[in-house]
């Protein structure tokens, strides 16, 4: 048996039986760290000997008590965990000691997953590649020449390279899907508002969202049953009643109505991904859904709309790293020249170039014409979303218009922008979705589907995904 | 000449007395070591995230109500953003667009009659830290910043510009400043920071408003007099001497009491509101908000008027004793004890307030209580002491905690009501004066104040004064024949 390519539930159900010890498991991914971490560069912190001390305290333990009892873990470093380094993959955070954990940490702690490290990612979130992190890029599994999406994509590398079993990421307009596409796994944006984001240093906060990246659709569920759920520490989480993400897998999805969204014709889809999205159509059909056509007019809208709405919330809530209480500081003869030294080499290019926006459009005399006509457009999108769902269960539609870029690949910003077109609607709009493997490309890239789903039915998305990963 | 009309509006921070902070759980006790209470949330940690405390709102819905404000159902929070080292967030979270409460009016008195002075906002928000420098601020080599009061509530009053003189603003504050601590929504302390304010003022000779200066961190009632009066008399002469107001922020120099302007490069900021997206709106249910209308208290000029009209005090009593709500709630406990009002009041503003200005002891610290009142008033009704023996007793006992009856024993103050020891007395005292007898003997009766005074005198002030008064009378009379 390959420890690493058990599942989560099939690792915790051979832990707790007594067929293997939690110190075997971490030895076996380990290795796999050992072999691959050097070229993958997935993780900014690494505390493989905590890991180990922590594999030893849950083999002693009588009471074998967690869904994820035992599973080698990482999570993204915009994540608190406490008395760990949390830098948002920033120069800025370097050398900051959280004091406390995430909520969703907590939990998943309180499963007794090991978290073994922090994750790289695009400093505070803010990219498609892994390669605005402040220290080092990190590399596609699949391809080591080409980036593994972002901004979670040092979750997204761990998981598929198995240097980890499950990770956690933030998803503020397409960071859990995109590289999740990009590294051929699963990954899930929760509804806004069903995991808490207390712990998650923000970046936009109206669009954050904590979400698992995962093997397979299961691992992916059971991580949102762990995840999920109303704290009274974050008061855009939403109070509903506690459900079992897993119990409709597996289930028929006879019936179902599946949309496929008309205005995605408006973008170049490259041709792998349209054939891509024609066999996942193909299996659906075989799965006897329903497939139709909907339309989101405004989608082209998403674009523009996302990049004055996150970069005016990110210019607020970056406004606390000003070098005066913790993180880098830079002492200049007076304070302002403080905040200029300290935010001129603490940030980032790209990190700079959003705050600008975001400080330029929410500037009085500009907020009308910029911040507030975003909102109101992304309301229109939000209905337009709505108005959809009254005649489909999900949307389908490729994660990413492309595969994975080279390392270095995307040059200007807009660019790269708009690698996250088909994921930002969805944030815009708080709906939940998934991504999920599709085959490849020609030059072996994967190819990622996504669903959306209806507000709080992740239940019933995760059944629609699950069906197709396993009906395909 | 026509006279210039000076228009003054007021903005002021009330600290709401929750016991804990508006977006976390700290403790908001004034005074704790600094950076004790403190949190991941009033740190502004990176990560972390407010929860607005229920009580805020509790309170900021009883101050709103009080001060005849609409409370607005739904209301939002807003981004302030700016840096200072002691916003730790970069921000402060605040109300802008819609306020918990807004158009509302506060009645205050003056020589003129009472006036309304119109309400426009009121909303709730996070303080900052406290800064503080060492030594003067631009040679202060450090700074150093306590977080224990980032997070505190405040709601800021805003009024229109409805004030004409520093009087007015002096009044509306202390009428605000009773009104709070009667709400028990604030300690309405200003030198503790509890209350804070900015003043506008502008001056004008026709109905068009002047040019408006801001006054900013005024932190007394003194202060806020001082200021108003000397910016009046500024812009005034500014204007006669044909120039004209800048606009500007200025503060108040308090050794010299002139107003002096800020660097004005402060006045620069864009705070680029915008909505708080960390928070949803506020919403209030109708029971919410009438539970707390309907138990609101009795507001400091509702009692003034109604201690006038049920118990029939005079008005500048009334005044004092409703302004404070200890002072108040005395007042009626021993009135209900005792049924006697105008005596209570009487004592009570007289003797008992001198007792407590002396050793600036409060209303409730004192063991004369409505018993020991009751008890005090009964031996005056009762003859057993004098008006003036009353006095000694009420502040003996105050002095002492004894009650009155073991001071009147203890000093052998009980009055000589026996009219054969008077009698001897008034014969005695006869006998020491004759040119004063003679002189009432020959028609200049007022000598006999005189008289009286010294039979009191001997008797050591226990003689009835009503029966020395006949005695006396009978026994001249008795001379005179
Ligand atoms: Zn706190």
């Amino acid at each position: 048996m390959d420890i690493t390519e058990l599942s989560i539930s099939q690792l915790v159900k051979n832990i707790k039986s007594g067929e293997i010890s939690v110190k075997e498991v971490m030895k076996s991914y380990i290795e796999n760290i050992n072999k691959k971490e050097s070229k993958i560069k997935a993780f900014i912190h690494l505390d493989i000997d905590n890991a180990l001390k922590k594999a030893e305290e849950l083999d002693r333990m009588r009471e074998k008590n967690g869904v994820l009892f035992g599973v080698p873990f990482a999570v993204k470093d915009n994540i608190n965990v406490l008395n760990t380094e949390t830098t948002a993959g920033s120069k800025i955070l370097k050398g900051y000691i959280s004091p406390y954990d995430a909520t969703a940490v907590e939990k998943v702690k309180k499963e007794n997953a090991i978290i073994i490290g922090k994750t790289n990612m695009d400093e505070f979130a803010m990219g498609s590649s892994t390669e605005n992190s402040a220290f080092f890029p990190t590399h596609n599994p699949v391809n080591v020449e080409y980036v593994p999406g972002g901004s979670s994509g040092g979750s997204a590398a761990a998981v598929k390279s198995k240097e980890v079993l499950a990770a956690l990421g933030s998803d503020t307009g397409g960071s859990v899907r995109e590289p999740a596409s990009f590294c051929g796994i699963v990954g899930l944006k929760p509804t806004y508002g069903l995991v808490s984001r207390y712990g998650l240093i923000a970046f936009s906060s109206s669009l954050d969202q904590i979400g698992p990246l995962a093997r397979n659709v299961e691992d992916a569920a059971v991580l949102l049953n762990v995840i999920a759920g109303f704290d009274s520490r974050d008061e855009t989480s939403v109070n509903i009643e506690k459900k079992d993400y897993t119990a409709l897998l597996g289930k028929e999805i006879k019936g179902k109505k599946i949309g496929i969204i008309k205005e995605i014709t408006d973008f170049d889809l490259q041709q792998e991904i349209k054939s891509a999205l024609n066999k996942t159509v193909d299996t659906l059909n075989k799965l006897q859904a329903e497939v139709i056509e909907v339309s989101i007019p405004h989608l082209k809208y998403a674009l523009p709309v996302y990049y004055i709405i996150a970069p005016s919330e990110a210019s607020a809530n970056l406004a606390r790293f000003d070098g005066v209480r913790y993180g880098l500081i830079r002492e200049g003869n007076n304070l302002k020249e403080t905040y200029q030294l300290t935010r001129t080499e603490g940030f980032g290019e790209e990190v700079k170039r959003r705050i600008l926006i975001g400080t330029f459009a929410l500037s009085s005399g500009y907020y009308d014409a910029y911040y507030l006509k975003a909102s109101k457009v992304r309301r229109i999108i939000a209905n337009e979303f709505e108005n959809a769902f009254k005649k489909v269960d999900a949307l389908l539609l490729p994660t990413t218009a492309t595969t994975a870029f080279k390392i270095g690949e995307k040059k200007s910003p807009l660019e790269m922008y708009a690698t996250d077109i088909f994921t930002i609607p969805v944030n815009l709009a708080g709906l939940p979705a998934i991504s999920i493997p599709s085959g490849n490309d020609k030059k072996g890239l994967p190819i990622g589907m996504q669903l959306i789903g209806k507000w709080f039915k992740e239940e019933e998305l995760l059944q629609i995904a699950y069906s197709i990963e396993n009906g395909g | 000449m026509s006279e210039y009309k000076p228009t003054i509006g007021l903005e002021i921070h009330v600290q709401l007395a929750t016991k804990t902070k508006i977006f976390c759980s700290c403790s908001t006790e004034f005074g704790d070591e600094p950076n004790t209470n403190v949190c991941p949330v009033c740190l502004g940690l990176p990560g972390a995230l407010p929860v607005l405390n229920e009580k805020v709102v509790e309170y900021a819905v009883r101050l709103g109500s009080a001060l005849n404000m609409t409370i607005n159902k739904v209301s939002t929070f807003y981004r302030k953003n700016y840096f200072y080292p002691d916003l730790p967030k970069g921000y402060q979270i605040t109300q802008y667009a819609i306020p918990i409460a807004s158009e509302g009016f506060l009645e205050i008195k003056t020589k003129k009659g009472k006036r309304k002075i119109r309400i426009q906002r009121g909303h709730i928000e996070e303080d900052a830290g406290k800064s503080i420098h060492t030594g003067d601020i631009t040679e202060s080599q450090y700074s150093y910043i306590d977080f224990n009061r980032s997070g505190v509530p405040l709601m800021e009053i805003v009024t229109y510009p409805d004030i004409e003189t520093a009087e007015e603003a002096y009044e509306f504050l202390v009428l605000l400043r009773k009104t709070v601590r009667y709400l028990g929504v604030s300690s309405g302390d200003m030198e503790k920071g509890a209350l804070r304010c900015d003043v506008n003022v502008s001056v004008s000779k026709n109905d068009k408003i002047g040019t408006k200066v801001e006054i900013k961190n005024l932190n007394s009632f003194k202060s806020v007099r001082r200021a108003v009066e000397y910016e009046v008399k500024r812009q005034i002469d500014v204007l006669e001497n044909g120039g004209s107001v800048v606009q500007e922020t200025r503060h108040l120099n308090e050794k010299t009491g002139e107003t002096v302007a800020m660097r004005t490069k402060e006045e620069l900021n864009d705070y680029r509101y915008f909505p708080e997206p960390d928070l949803p709106p506020l919403i209030l249910t109708d029971e919410f908000i009438e539970k707390i209308k309907k138990e609101l208290p009795e507001l400091p000029l509702q009692k003034e008027e109604r201690f006038i009209k049920e118990y029939g005090i005079k008005e500048d009593y009334a005044h004092d004793i409703a302004s404070s709500i200890e002072l108040a709630n005395y007042f009626e406990a021993v009135c209900r004890a005792t049924k006697k009002p105008k005596e209570v009041a009487n004592f009570l503003m007289t003797n008992i307030m001198k007792y407590l200005n002396k050793t600036g002891k409060q209303i409730t610290e004192i063991s004369f209580n409505e018993k020991k009142f009751a008890e005090f008033l009964s031996l005056i009704d009762n003859g057993t002491i004098s008006k003036n023996i009353a006095k000694e007793v009420i502040d003996q006992s105050l002095e002492t905690g004894k009650s009155p009856k073991e001071i009147v024993k203890e000093r052998g103050l009980v009055q000589i009501t026996d009219e054969d020891a008077i009698k001897e007395i008034v014969l005695e005292v006869l006998k020491e004066n004759p040119k004063p007898v003679s002189q009432y003997l020959s028609g200049k009766t007022q000598t006999i104040g005189f008289l009286i005074g010294q039979v009191m005198k001997k008797t050591k002030g226990k003689a009835n004064p009503q029966i020395v008064n006949k005695l006396l009378r009978n026994a001249l009379m008795k001379m005179k024949k």
